[in-house]
């Protein structure tokens, strides 16, 4: 069935991005990988829509791009000022919230 | 050829877009730009003027087309240009459909909010006014507040304010109008406070959101009530809302409207006009408007905000003509309220020494008159003094800026800064005074066209109470606009315009100052007895060095004499310091309007003729009943076609019975002044079974020379008593005259009264505000010492006994116990745990995502 081929791009994506978040280091390439796993989920909701004959996997999917996009806006506004601070973003480093 | 209506009028609603995307322009880059965003301020509202005249133009050929009005003979010209073949074969006047589009904003529950645009002869003249008006200010403003600090965002907030205005102008329906009136009201507080490090400035700012803030109560709680009345009937009738304007004035004509929702929600409405209008309890913030920059004062005075409350009556005409039986009483609710304001704001202005002051209570007096036309029946002489004084007031006020620009300044004190300004200043002054007469109601100026048309219908509706106090408002604007304009123009040059520096008033107290001085001590307390028109006495008060300095602090509404006035001038550094005539950008703007002026009364010039009376031709509505399907479907269809499906139900003009359709009636709908107009008709029976109403047949007065000389010999009087008095007072300083409010006890406590602005703001600040805080804090107070305080100590006695021994049972033994267990036990997960809390990103989402795994293989296992 022609969405099963969605769900393979979604996982295959969501995989990277795990792999991405755990991975690597650097704090912008964390959140790139974040933005690839909201990315599956969104063809995800799209491959359901078309099974589904509706459209509110659509809705959704704007609604978490809009999301996604706010977050994205805080998360890089957040690396900037660690930047500022540390003149570093290597998520290693950051290790003051240890309990 | 477009048909009988046309590119501009189908676009209206581009006019108010155009300076809305300007002020998004302006605040996003305009601050990048040559001129510093100026430009596009000014050409947005060019671009608006431009569509606001095609629209005016097309509207005309609409009316032309759609009944008998091409025979009119003095627009025959245009009328022939345009008309299609059906509308020429119809001779008798019909409603002309407004042309009306609407897009669905946003629904909610079942009601649907819309933005749209209703263009008919009121909205055309309006929005036209608005953009003329707003063009000629924003070209004043790039000289007048030239180097100033905020001048991008000056521009930004203006062009914003005059968006506000025009989408409440061409508003389809009530919740577009409320929009209108929140823009406008924001801006207006943006703009009064513009120089906001001055405490009385934004006190001013805050003072006028706060008091229109209050009407605005009424204008959401008026439209509700109006909706609830209204909707069902409309949905059912027209297929419109019942927040539609078309919608509304058809339901309260229609004779099935409830009279009490009715009643109630124009009171609310009106309540929420004399906020916005300064009516007379809620007048006060409008002097203290005066804070902001005089551009704005003059775009705020003339055709936008105030007016706004003017234009809401007007607009949904039908709905107070119902409401307070218009047609069929002597005194209502609106009129009462006009009254009272044209008399005590005109009589206010006698005591201002700020000439812009003087212009602010004048401009509430004259909003007086248009309420008062609008509440006794002259719909159209209100409508048209709309017009008239938008030209004269803003004419007004940008003399008094060009004056204290250049004159005085940048002082607004009549007494203590100009004087005999007009051999330095001709052209500014002769604006002015082309200004004041038509303000007035000298004959052939604009004034007079139209207030005495007010006075007339008023008197000629029945109203004859109110006509009288009319003439008697006319002959105390004549008296205060001529001590105005004596004491700026006119006598001796005195402080500013006689060449002096405020520098050195404040620092040398030079004898020339004493009289200046004389005045700062009466009026920095407001509450002693003021020394009015006190002459330079040095004897008396010369050498009163504190006086000068106590002034300057206390009135606040001399924002621009202070430190901060000077700091302006410097930056934007003019050198001559003696008074001199204004530069090009200032006077081009002041003399056109002087000459609309002088001119605009001729548009509806009832004193010659019928064929003068273009505004009644094109402005008023047509009381007339159109067909129920034409009528609904006109609305919805995308109307193009509207026109061709509103003329309908020929022949039948409101002289004769609504129901006789006899075709070859030719009376024109121009031969008015008859009384059996009152018999029938829109607004005085409810229409018949499958008609529909959109106006009233307000009536009109005819017009008679010597009704006309009455009011003429009332200003004469004004005018030329008040000069006398002003020479003798200010310039020969007569003795039986100076000093009289200080001799005379009941001249004394006139002035005092009035200089105290009949202790309204007292009445506000300290007696209202007062009452409702003092006693609920007393009440507040008597509770928590008694009851909460008995209660709190009984509670407490029996407490401690409860607590004693709770602590030694409970607390000691179980609670403890528990406490200690519990810490222990976190204490030891906590350590357990704590590896995982490494402070690594990457290790946290690895958990993440891993426990996610896990979970999600439980969930498979378990489902399959």
């Amino acid at each position: 069935m022609f969405a099963v081929n969605f769900f393979l791009l979604a996982a295959v994506l969501f995989c990277i991005g795990v792999y991405g978040v755990i991975a690597r280091r650097n704090a912008v390439l964390v959140l790139m990988s974040v933005e690839l796993i909201l990315n599956s989920v969104n063809l995800n909701l799209l491959g359901f829509s078309l099974i589904n004959g509706n459209i509110d996997g659509h809705v959704f999917a704007l609604y978490i791009i809009a999301v996604a996009a706010a977050e994205v806006g805080v998360g890089l506004a957040m690396v900037m000022l660690v930047y500022r601070n540390r003149r570093s973003i290597a998520l290693d480093d950051l290790s003051e919230m240890k309990g | 050829m477009l048909g009988a209506t046309g590119w501009f009028l189908d676009n209206a609603w581009l006019i108010p877009i155009i300076p809305g995307v300007a002020f998004a322009l302006i605040i996003l880059i305009g601050k990048r730009l040559p001129m510093q965003g100026s430009e596009l301020g000014v050409a947005s509202m060019a671009a608006s003027l431009v569509l606001s005249v095609g629209a005016a133009y097309q509207w005309i050929q609409r009316v032309d087309d759609a009944g008998g009005h091409s025979e009119a003979g003095t627009l025959g010209l245009i009328a022939g240009f345009g008309r299609s073949l059906t509308a020429a074969q119809e001779e008798g006047a019909a409603y002309v459909q407004p042309v009306i589009r609407s897009w669905t904003w946003w629904e909610s529950g079942g009601a649907s909010f819309g933005y749209g645009q209703h263009i008919d002869g009121l909205a055309v003249m309006m929005l036209f006014l608005v953009a003329f008006i707003s063009l000629l200010v924003q070209i004043y403003s790039l000289e007048y507040v030239r180097g100033d600090r905020r001048y991008t965002h000056f521009f930004a907030a203006i062009t914003l304010f005059s968006a506000g205005m025009l989408v409440m102008v061409l508003g389809e329906n009530m919740i577009q109008v409320i929009l209108g009136w929140e823009i406008m009201g924001l801006c207006s507080f943006l703009l009064i406070g513009h120089w906001w490090e001055d405490e009385a400035n934004s006190t001013a700012a805050l003072k006028a959101f706060l008091t229109v803030r209050v009407g605005d109560i009424g204008l959401l709680v008026g439209t509700s009530v109006l909706f609830f009345g209204a909707n069902d009937w409309t949905q059912e009738n027209l297929g419109t809302s019942g927040f539609s304007i078309q919608g509304l004035s058809a339901w309260a004509l229609s004779g099935e409207a409830s009279e009490t929702v009715l009643l109630w929600g124009a009171v609310a409405l009106f309540i929420a006009c004399i906020g916005k209008s300064g009516q007379f309890p809620l007048h006060t913030w409008l002097p203290d408007a005066m804070a902001g920059p005089t551009p704005v004062s003059s775009l705020l005075h003339s055709s936008t905000m105030v007016v706004a409350g003017v234009f809401l009556v007007a607009r949904l005409y039908p709905v107070f003509w119902e409401a307070f039986s218009i047609p069929d009483v002597s005194v209502n609710f609106i009129v009462v309220i006009a009254g009272i304001t044209i008399v005590i704001s005109a009589l206010l202005a006698f005591v201002q020494d700020d000439i812009k002051k003087v212009l602010a209570y004048s401009t509430v007096s004259q909003l007086g008159y248009m309420m008062l036309g609008l509440g006794a029946g002259a719909w159209l002489p209100a409508v048209f003094h709309i017009f008239t004084h938008a030209f004269f007031k803003c004419c007004l006020f940008l003399c008094a800026g060009s004056v204290s620009h250049s004159g005085s300044h940048h002082s607004f004190d009549m007494k203590r800064d100009m004087g005999g300004l007009a051999k330095k200043m001709p052209i500014t002054a002769g604006a002015w005074i082309v200004a004041t007469l038509a303000l007035a109601g000298v004959f052939p100026l604009s004034g007079f066209f139209s207030k005495d048309e007010i006075i007339d219908n008023v008197g000629h509706n029945g109203y004859e109470v109110f006509m009288y106090i009319a003439l008697f408002g006319a002959f105390l604007t004549a008296g205060y606009m001529t001590r105005a304009t004596y004491l700026t123009f006119f006598g001796e040059p005195r402080g500013a315009a006689a060449g002096e520096r405020h520098e050195e008033h404040k620092d040398l107290h030079a004898p020339a100052f004493a009289m200046a001085g004389a005045h700062g001590d009466a009026q920095g307390s407001p509450d002693t007895a003021p020394a009015e028109d006190d002459p330079a006495d040095p004897l008396l008060h010369g050498g009163d060095a504190a006086a000068g300095e106590a002034r300057d602090v206390a009135d606040p509404g001399e924002a621009m004499v202070g430190p901060v006035g000077a700091d302006r001038h410097d930056a934007h550094g003019h050198d001559a310091h003696g008074p001199h005539e204004s530069p090009k950008l200032i006077l081009i703007p002041v003399c056109i309007l002087a000459f609309f002026a002088l001119t605009a009364g001729f548009t509806n010039a009832v004193a010659f003729g019928e064929d003068w009376e273009q505004f009644k031709e094109y402005v008023e509505p047509i009381a007339e009943a159109s067909d129920l399907e034409a009528a609904g479907a006109a609305p919805r269809a995308s109307d193009l076609e509207a026109a061709g499906a509103a003329s309908v139900r020929s022949g039948s003009s409101i002289l004769n019975d609504a129901s006789s359709h006899s075709v070859s009636s030719p009376a024109p709908v121009q031969e008015e002044g008859g009384e059996e107009e009152h018999a029938s008709g829109c607004g005085y029976t409810a229409p018949e079974e499958g008609g529909i109403c959109f106006f009233p047949a307000v009536s009109h007065a005819e017009f008679e020379w010597s009704k006309a000389a009455l009011s003429l010999i009332v200003v004469g009087i004004g005018l030329v008593g008040s000069w006398f008095v002003c020479v003798a007072l200010y310039s020969k300083r007569s003795r039986s005259l100076v000093g009289l409010t200080q001799r005379l006890a009941p001249a004394r406590w006139g002035y005092n009264f009035l200089w105290n602005k009949y202790y309204l703001d007292h009445l506000y600040e300290q007696r209202i505000i007062r009452s409702i805080a003092h006693p609920i804090a007393r009440g507040a107070n008597w509770v928590n010492q008694n009851v909460i305080d008995g209660v709190v100590n009984g509670l407490g006695i029996g407490g401690r006994k409860t607590g004693g021994w709770v602590y030694r049972n409970i607390d000691q033994r179980v609670v403890d116990g528990a406490v200690n267990a519990s810490g222990a036990a976190a204490g030891g997960t906590g350590h357990a745990l704590q590896p995982v809390q490494s402070g690594k990103v990457n290790q946290y989402g690895a958990l993440l995502f891993g426990a996610a795994a896990v979970f999600a293989i439980v969930l498979v296992i378990v489902n399959v």
